[in-house]
């Protein structure tokens, strides 16, 4: 007989997914799953409706990273209106928004949802390890997470009109420019902000390294890596090419134009599953399979362009000997030297006059299909739209970051339940949390990654070890 | 006779022009009655009955309704306001109305409508009806979805326009916005400088290519409640 233990729902992860581990009758695992349970139905939902709400009506996919949405909708309006090249003013409004972005989300998910883990272990008290933990005990850092995602949220209201679900990006460009005083308010607090950065950084820095013996076998797995770059290989979280390479670092595809990204990346459809598994296709779904995300991007950039994340990069790199580094808790170091040079990007963006700019829309030859690609703080983003002579969009496909994460965190989930809950006699909370640690290194948005395609009906099986089907489940 | 016609409302005297509506005698002397169909360069047909006043006693709508001497006119009561705050209610819920990501939000006089009454979540089950829309028009899209049947389009386009672009069909919950071509927009003569593509007090005609241009923060009606540039006019005098 086996017996199916479930984790649900997987706390301090954004969204609704579900875990499966089955045992055998000595407790040992033979299959995890890291399921997907929320339904949404966007892509249909956007048919026929006109391709300027785009960017604000898909942002609704999500309360966590809607700014990526937004963005990476605008981006294929762009191609759509055929704005080539935006404006000065708009590229920049765009990013500094984006930065924010991702400065507000990296530090909501540090500070709120994974310090805990990092500060109190793994197998602390579920009473203590929780961020009223944190701020009990760390008080400082605690301020500091909270202020952080502040001035990221900030950005983003001055940038995009609301702190969450704005309308700042629009086909052709942007809306409004930064006024002299929304950037000097900004400037006032940036040293702060860069100084707090960098002590996040060292926190996760330290941590990894201090117990670099503990976290490097866990959850970790060899993976390909994939990621916008500029065209000159440095780190570029708005705009760039596809870059992938495998776990040793040799690249698989480097500078795709990610307009023609169906002919290097293709969607799997399991039955067990409403998320799709993306895999490159030269190498086929069962090697093809990628990790996106901080991890990801600092591995597959060639450097950084802003100096002080530069230099937490070479740091980084060493660890692994500028070797790809493939262990998962590494993402959260990897996500603190993006915070870092988010704060970098922010400062140089706010001293750039093109910000206070007039010119803030272009167009050009109108297109029938834009497709938008960016660097969300969870991964690469893709959109895709086709647009009828009507104005209406005929297809949507996107491919949310956690989705292309989707394949890793099943491995993740897999490994640390082999390592870790195998042979154990009784399931303690703190081995059932090692999942979730696992897990929330990939820092998944689970709400935004579950697609639907048509009427399909959820259908959950379990296979025993040689992959008999022992239950199945279906919701139609 | 004389060219003035006083009249009380709420415990205010004001003073009107022989030939003035309730509402346009108010309008002018600062006090503001709500009001979503009519529209000041339109001729009244005091269809949503938000503008229901007491006139000495008897409901009358303020948009039609001709002031004379020495009536007395109620409006800020707590049931007309309730019938008011119905009215929007029902609005919201017979349509498909999804403000987050309607382009005339910020500048839409029905959600400025439930702002100013404090609605934040309708009291009555939603209809979901399936309402069409129409892309075919080269510059002008009609959702319906979000149609609140306020006749301003019809009156527009017959009246200033002199098209007759718009009419409605059917009744009751089957009433819809129709246009006068076999199918398509398309297919009418209107034009995006015509005033009926100028007047919906909501989402449902919009001129292409012209969405979230306006950032928020700078709509209409972000910064002050509809309503308030009438009221301001009574707080200067
Ligand atoms: S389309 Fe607009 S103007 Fe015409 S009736 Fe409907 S809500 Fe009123």
């Amino acid at each position: 007989m086996s017996k199916r233990v479930i984790i649900e729902p997987v706390t301090r992860v954004e969204g609704h997914g579900k875990v499966s581990i089955l045992l055998d009758e000595n407790n040992k695992v033979t299959q995890a799953r890291f399921h997907i349970v929320e339904f949404r139905g966007f892509e249909r939902f956007i048919q026929g409706r006109p391709y300027w709400e785009m960017p604000v009506v898909v942002q609704r996919l999500c309360g966590i990273c809607p700014v990526s949405h937004h963005l990476a909708a605008a981006k294929a309006m762009d191609v759509i209106v055929g704005a080539d090249k935006l404006t000065p003013t708009a590229e920049k409004m765009r990013r500094l928004m984006h930065y924010g972005q991702t400065l507000q989300s990296h530090a909501l998910h540090f500070f709120h949802l994974c310090s805990p883990d990092l500060l109190f272990g793994f197998d602390a008290d579920v009473q203590i390890r929780n961020v009223i933990g944190v701020a009990l005990k760390h008080k400082d850092l605690a301020v500091q997470g909270v202020m952080l995602r502040k001035y990221g949220q900030e950005i983003i209201k001055a940038t995009a009109g609301k702190k969450i679900h704005g309308t700042g990006a629009i086909p052709g460009g942007i809306n409004k420019n930064l006024s002299t005083n929304e950037r000097d308010v900004f400037l006032k607090d940036i040293k702060q902000m860069l100084v707090w950065a960098r002590g996040a950084l060292k926190v996760a820095k330290d941590y990894t390294v201090e117990n670099l013996e503990m976290v490097k076998p866990f959850g970790s797995f060899d993976s390909n890596h994939l990621s916008l770059v500029r065209s000159d290989g440095a780190m570029d979280l708005y705009h760039g090419n596809l870059r992938a390479i495998d776990a040793e670092g040799n690249k698989i595809f480097d500078q795709v134009d990610y307009s023609k990204y169906l002919d290097y990346i293709a969607e799997e459809v399991k039955s067990w599953s409403y998320m799709k598994f993306p895999f490159i296709k030269s190498l086929g779904p069962e090697k093809g399979w990628y990790r996106v995300g901080p991890l990801a991007r600092v591995n597959t950039c060639d450097f950084i362009d802003t100096p002080e994340a530069e230099e937490a990069r070479k740091e980084f790199m060493a660890v692994t000997d500028n070797k790809p580094n493939n262990i998962t808790m590494a993402y959260h170091w990897a996500r603190m030297i993006e915070v870092l040079h988010s704060v970098e990007k922010i400062n140089e963006l706010l001293n750039d006059p093109d910000l206070q700019g007039n010119d803030l829309v272009v167009k050009g030859e109108r297109r029938n299909e834009g497709i938008g690609l960016l660097e969300a703080p969870r991964g690469t983003l893709f959109h895709h739209y086709k647009v009828n002579d009507d104005d209406q969009v005929t297809m949507a496909n996107l491919i949310v970051s956690t989705t292309n994460n989707n394949i890793p965190m099943n491995r993740a989930v897999q490994k640390v339940a082999a390592d870790h809950i195998s042979g154990a006699p009784e399931i303690t909370e703190g081995l059932l949390n090692h999942i979730e640690v696992a897990i929330r290194a990939y820092d998944p948005c689970l709400s935004c990654a579950t697609h639907a395609m048509g009427k399909m009906p959820l259908k959950v099986t379990l296979f025993d070890y040689q992959g008999n089907e022992i239950e199945t489940k279906t919701k139609e | 006779m004389s060219n003035e016609i006083n009249f009380v409302i709420d415990g205010v005297e004001v003073t009107g022009k022989p030939g003035q509506t309730i509402l346009e005698a108010c309008d002018e002397a600062g006090i503001y009655i709500p009001r979503l169909c009519r529209h000041p360069e339109l001729t009244p047909r005091g269809s949503c009955r938000l503008c229901t006043v007491l006139v000495n006693g008897r409901p009358q709508a303020a948009c039609t309704q001709p002031i004379t001497e020495g009536m007395i006119v109620e409006s800020e009561t707590e049931e007309l306001n309730e019938n008011r705050r119905n009215i929007i209610d029902m609005l919201f819920v017979e349509g498909n109305h999804f403000c987050m990501f309607c382009e005339r939000s910020g500048n839409c006089e029905l959600q400025a409508l439930g702002y100013r009454f404090g609605i934040l979540a309708p009291k009555y089950d939603y209809f979901y009806p399936k309402r069409e829309i129409d892309a075919t028009h080269p510059d002008i899209f009609i959702d319906r979805n979000r149609c609140i049947l306020c006749g301003r389009c019809v009156e527009a386009s017959r009246t200033v326009d002199g098209k007759g672009v718009f009419e409605f069909v059917g009744r009751g919950p089957e009433r819809k916005i129709a246009i006068n071509a076999e199918q398509f927009l398309k297919d009418t003569n209107l034009k995006i400088t015509d005033k009926a593509a100028d007047v919906c007090p909501v989402g449902a005609i919009i001129k292409k290519r012209t969405a979230f241009t306006t950032p928020i923060g700078k709509r209409k009606y972000d910064k002050k409640p509809i309503g308030s540039d009438i009221e301001e006019k009574r707080k200067k005098d």
